[in-house]
This record gives structure tokens, sequence and C-alpha cells, in this order.
């Protein structure tokens, strides 16, 4: 192999790569907030006593689910305006990246809901309880401690997904890699960096999401 | 200026569609096949190999898979070897399914009850045995429906094979659009098409969880 | 006026007809232990009570209210009517104190320190005080039973009824949660159980009524229906059951 890898010459540049990474962040908690609080929302849609709710969720859910999110991340970004809809790529993206997590975890959240024995409802109605204190107060936060791993990992996918966003010229990490990369001809060596700086950020996720865990579910596993 | 009608517009989406199943196709079975030679390493049980596998999967999770694209596409060029859209997208594509395969078969191996085991060990089954004829059988019974579900996730990543400038249909949703100035209406029939691929995946992958519940 | 009565109540599953005609009446203060076969309708009947099941026919009343599918009255019913269940059904995210306190503070709407001393003085009562903190998942099954009965007892129920609350314990755990239930009786709890410890039934009961084919088919004072047992098919069932 002739070629040095040269990731000295990368240094100059890693102001670029900081602002990148932390749009990536800024993208990740919003999305991860946002997507989350939508796929709660659609999760009781989906269980809902009116038919058009539920109707409406499960399309919205199956459209994402079925679809890539990078022509997810076009249709808004260049479709909509076309309707008249203006927005900034940054706000496409968030948009996008919400309404992606948003499906994946709905279809999680309802998994936790429905596995919540059926006496859970029955003990909370002969309290007199409302239909709506149940699931809130009853249903909804063991259902969140089951589906837990797999809410984390789909957050995860959605952050590792931001990438995508850079194809619209959203200035995040990728973004930043392909601006390096047309600057100094270092391609490999400024993928390389992204790539690691990724993996990183996956991990740390993980980690910070395992100590939300330790503070939000005190108790004995479900 | 060529004057497109929609008919025009459905006729080459369709055409580029062909390009993004092949391409699902030869990664499904590109990384079907890596998957599963890493899952057989994987049950050799060497501590190292084990250790190494695990390694890959966390990279191939953890690292986004356009950024495997980039690395595929640029790395391979770096090491003297002339690569195309292709070659680049079906090696990153086998990769990333690979890791993603081996860890939902493993998963399927590791969820049969330990009892399973014990059961051999008494009937005094050597590992290979124990392998064969109980675990394998019911473990690919039991990884069928998830295996069906990531081939979704396969045909959208084919997708982003349009980045490094692959015409599949996505890239070609983009050209077109480019030719006609319709977003709304090109990428809205894009997601269409890409829905009418995934869909049936997804019920199929569904039902057959479905079924795997009642029969366990 | 009895706390508790059904007039000709049918119920069905679909074409199974369960409650084939059920008249009973419980008065203030009565502890009526309800046995029969498993699938004669006890269960059934019981959550009739509550509205925890539709009837299709007949009346059921309950402290002069009666017992409609109907979400808001139901959960004024909830006010008079306290119910124990077989595996518990504690929240498991909740911690003892939370959820005896959940209910007076939802639906009765006290303030937390006059939720928190009530919840207190009731699990003392089950003899659980030092458990408040604890999460009922750390709890042996006839700990997290009395859990039960004190969160059922917050919302101060006029009558507590109990689906086979023993059913799920350890042997060796059954009689803690008797001896709450005895201490309930005392103070002039009405209660109403569904229960397969004909003993309890025999020696604390005042009323047992037998079920048997979706109807009550034998009733009396507990010693009388034990002792001298009129029909074949209870004969038979107490044959079996000893
Ligand atoms: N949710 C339900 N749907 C359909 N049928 C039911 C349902 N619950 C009970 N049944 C039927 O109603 C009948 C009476 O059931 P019930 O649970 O009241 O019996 P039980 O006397 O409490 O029996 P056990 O001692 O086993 O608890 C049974 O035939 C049962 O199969
Ligand atoms: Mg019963």
């Amino acid at each position: 192999m002739s070629y040095q890898l040269d990731f000295a010459s990368l240094v100059p540049y890693l102001p670029e790569f900081a602002a990148g990474v932390w749009t990536t962040i800024e993208l990740t908690i919003i999305s991860t907030l946002g997507g989350l609080a939508l796929g709660t929302f659609c999760a009781q849609g989906r269980i809902s006593n009116e038919a058009w709710l539920r109707r409406t969720c499960a399309c919205y859910i199956e459209a994402v689910r079925n679809t890539p999110f990078i022509v997810q991340l076009f249709f808004i970004f260049f479709g909509l305006p076309a309707l008249g809809l203006k927005m900034t790529a940054w706000q496409a993206g968030m948009i996008a990246m919400i309404i992606n997590l948003g499906a994946y975890s709905a279809e999680i959240i309802r998994a936790g809901i429905e596995a919540a024995p059926k006496g859970q409802w029955e003990a909370g109605k002969t309290l007199g309880l409302t239909r709506r204190q149940i699931f809130m107060h009853i249903i909804l936060p063991p259902a969140y401690q089951r589906v837990y791993p797999a809410l984390v990992s789909q957050s995860i996918i959605v952050m590792l997904g931001s990438a995508v966003v850079s194809q619209i010229s959203v200035e995040e990490l990728t973004f930043a890699a392909n601006f390096v990369q047309s600057r100094s001809f270092l391609s490999f060596e400024s993928y390389m960096l992204a790539a690691v700086i990724y993996l990183v950020l996956a991990i740390l996720m993980r980690q910070a999401f395992g100590l939300l865990k330790c503070i939000a579910f005190k108790n004995p596993s479900l | 200026m060529v004057q497109f009608t929609d008919w025009d517009i459905l006729k080459n989406l369709l055409l580029a569609a062909r390009w993004t199943i092949l391409l699902s196709l030869l990664a499904f079975a590109g990384g079907g096949l890596f998957g599963l030679i890493l899952t057989l390493l994987r049950s050799m049980r060497n501590t190292f190999i084990t250790r190494v596998i695990q390694c890959y999967v966390e990279v191939f999770q953890g690292v986004p898979l356009l950024m495997q694209l980039f690395l595929t596409f640029f790395g391979l060029s770096l090491l003297g070897i002339e690569v195309d859209a292709w070659t680049a997208a079906i090696l990153s594509l086998t990769l990333f399914s690979s890791a993603f395969f081996h860890d939902i078969w493993r998963g399927c191996i590791e969820a049969l009850p330990k009892g399973q085991w014990e059961a051999c060990r008494t009937l005094g089954f050597t590992y290979m045995q124990t392998m064969r004829y109980i675990i394998v059988p019911q473990a690919m019974r039991m990884s069928i429906a998830p295996t069906v579900g990531f081939s979704v996730q396969i045909v959208k990543g084919t997708a982003l094979a349009s980045v490094i400038g692959f015409v599949e249909l996505t890239k070609a949703g983009t050209m077109i659009n480019n030719a006609v100035f319709e977003p709304f209406k090109v990428f809205a029939l894009v997601a269409l098409l890409y829905f009418v691929i995934c869909f049936p995946l997804s019920v199929l992958a569904r039902y057959l969880e479905s079924k795997n519940h009642v029969t366990r | 006026m009895s706390l508790v009565s059904l007039d000709e109540v049918h119920k069905y599953y679909g074409e199974n007809h369960v409650l084939k005609g059920v008249d009973l009446r419980v008065n203030a203060g009565e502890v009526v232990s309800i046995i029969g076969r498993s699938g004669s309708g006890k269960s059934t009947l019981l959550r009739c009570l509550n509205g925890l099941e539709e009837y299709q026919q007949g009346a059921v009343i309950v402290d002069n209210q009666s017992v409609e599918n109907d979400d808001y009255k139901l959960r004024l019913l909830s006010r008079s009517v306290g119910m124990v269940f077989q595996n518990f059904n504690l929240f498991p995210h909740m911690t003892v104190g939370e959820n005896v306190m959940l209910a007076t503070k939802l639906v009765l709407k006290k303030s937390v320190t006059e939720s928190r001393q009530l919840a207190e003085e009731l699990l003392a009562k089950v003899g659980l005080a030092d458990k408040f903190d604890a999460y009922p998942g750390n709890l042996s099954g006839g700990q997290q039973q009395r859990v039960a009965i004190a969160r059922s007892l917050a919302m101060s129920p006029k009558v507590l009824l109990c689906d086979e609350i023993t059913s799920a314990l350890d042997p060796e755990l059954v009689g803690e949660v008797l001896k709450v239930l005895e201490q309930l009786k005392e103070e002039g709890m009405t209660l109403i159980l569904v229960t397969h410890e004909m003993n309890f039934a025999r020696d604390v009961g005042d009323r047992v009524v037998f079920m048997n084919q979706g109807k009550v088919w034998e009733t009396g004072p507990s010693d009388e229906v034990f002792a001298n047992p009129q029909t074949d098919e209870l004969k038979s069932f107490l044959a079996a059951v000893r």
C-alpha cells in the first residue's frame, strides 16, 4: 500500500467538525424528545376507540416505516414548499427526524402498552380512575419501562440517520466531513474521523440513556 | 426541453426501481451469506473470535450507513482498487446487513431456553449434534420473521446508494425532478414505489411473527 | 334496604349463558362467602357487582346506586365498592405508599399530606407500616395482597369484593391475609368473598352462597350450610373439597 494515511492534516479543520457534531447533537436531542412525544401520542391513537384516529395513526406509521428516510426528507424539503410550506433545511431535517422516530416509537410503545396485564386496567377502574388517568398513571410508565431498550436503540438509529440530512445541506457532522474532504482532499481520513465520532456518539448516547434509566425507573424490573 | 408526461415520470421511476430491487437482492444474499459465516464462527465459542465479531457488529451498527458507503467508496480507491458506485454499494450494503443478520440470528439462538441445551447434554449429544438437530432447526423457525423484517431495512438502505451516484429509484427521482421540477409529485411517486416494495414484506414479517407466537 | 341486591341477573358471554337468574341480598356488615365449582360463575357474579362485567338482564343495586354500563356512574360506584384481585394487580412502578395514595389523590382529590396520612394508617392496619417506600416487586405475595387490601380501603368503600385473594399465595402466607379480613369483619366491613378456604368460610363468614350452573343453588348461615347441606350438588362439592 503506497498511500499514507494523514490524519494530522485534519487538525486545522477540527472547528468544522466540532460545529458539525454540535448540530448533530442538537438535532438528536430535539428529535428524540419530539419523536417520543409523537410516538406516545400515536401509540395512544392506535388503541383509541375512535376508528378514524386509529386508521390515521396506522397509515402514518406504515407510510413512514415502509419508505426510506432520505425520500421522506426530500419530500418534506423539496416537495412541501411546492405546496407553499416554506422551511429552512434545518427545520426540514428536524421535522423529518421527528416524524421518522415518531412512527417507529409508536409501534414500540404500543407493544409496551398492549403487554400491560388486563388486571392493571381493572384495578384502575375499580379505584374509580378515568380511562385517561389509568392510561397516564398506570399503563404508560411500565409500558415505557418494558420497551425502554428498544426505544434507546431506535433513538440511536435516528441519531445515525441524521447523517442523511447532510444531503439537504444541514451543516451537521456528515456535512462537515464532506466539506473538509472537498477542501483538504483527505476524503478517507475525513470520513474515518466522522465515523469514529458517530460511533462515540452512539456509545455515549447508550450510556446517557442507561443513566436516565436508573433515575426514571427505581422499581425492580418488570 | 424535453416534455415529461406523468406517464413518462412513472415509467422512468419504474425502470430505476429494477436497480433498487436488484441491489436489495444482492445485498440480502451477500449479507445473509456473510452473516451466516459470522454466526457459525461465533458458535465456535472462541473468546477471541467472539470479541472480534462483537466489535464488528458494534461498528456497523454504530456508524451511519451513509458513512459506511463513503468509507467503502473512498477507502477502496485508496487501496488502489478502482471502484464504481455499483461495487461500493453492494459491498457496503453486504457488510452492513451481515452485521444485522448476525445479530438477529445470534439473538434467536440465545433465546432458546437453556433447558434445551441441558436436555441434550443429559442425552449425551455432542456440541455439533446439539446445534445440528436441536438448536438450529428451532432458531431457524424463530428467525424467519425478523429476517424478513430486516429485508425492509435493506430495501430502504439501498436508497442511500443514490448519494454515491448509483442510479436507483431515489437518484432517478432527483434526476427527474431536476428536469421537470415537480418535487411534490415526483417524490410522492418515489415514496409510493418504495412503499409498494416494502409494505408487503412488512406485512409478511408481521404475519410470520404472529404465527410464531401461536405455535410457541 | 340491603346494601347489595341482585334481582334475576342474567349474564351471557356470547352464546354462553353464565349467570342464569341470580338473586342475592347482602346487608351492611355481613360477611358472605361464595363457593362453588370452577366455571360456576362466581367471579362473573362478583364482577357484575362493580361493573367490570356488563349483565344483560335483571338489576344490580349497590349502595342505592344501580350498576349500569356508564363510565361516569361506575366511577361514582367505585367509591362504594372496593375490589381485591387474586393476583394483586398492584402497580409495579409505584411504591407501596404511592399505590395506596393514588386513588385518594386522583379520584377523591385529597391533598398529598392527607392522602399520605391515610395511606400510613391503612398500611399500619395491615401490618406493613415499614413498607411504605418499598416497591411491590420486592414484597412477598402475602405482603402484596395486604397492600392491595389497603389500597382498596383507601377509598373507604362500603363493601369489599375479594376474588380468591389467597389462591395465588404460598400456603404459609395465606394466614396473614385472612387475619386482615377477620379484622375488617370486626370493624363492621361488609365483605363478599369468593373463596376456596372452607374453614375460613365456615368460621368467619356469616353466610354461605353456593353457586352452581350459574345460579345461587343453596344459601344460608355458614354453620348450618356446612353442617347440614340440603342439595346433592352441595354435598358432593363439599365432599370433594374436603
Ligand atoms: N371473559 C370471558 N369471556 C368468555 N367467557 C368467559 C369469560 N370469563 C369467564 N367466562 C366463562 O364464564 C363461565 C364462568 O366463569 P367464572 O370465571 O365466573 O367462573 P368461576 O366460578 O369464577 O370459576 P373459577 O373457580 O375457576 O374462578 C365459565 O364458563 C367461563 O368459561
Ligand atoms: Mg373465578
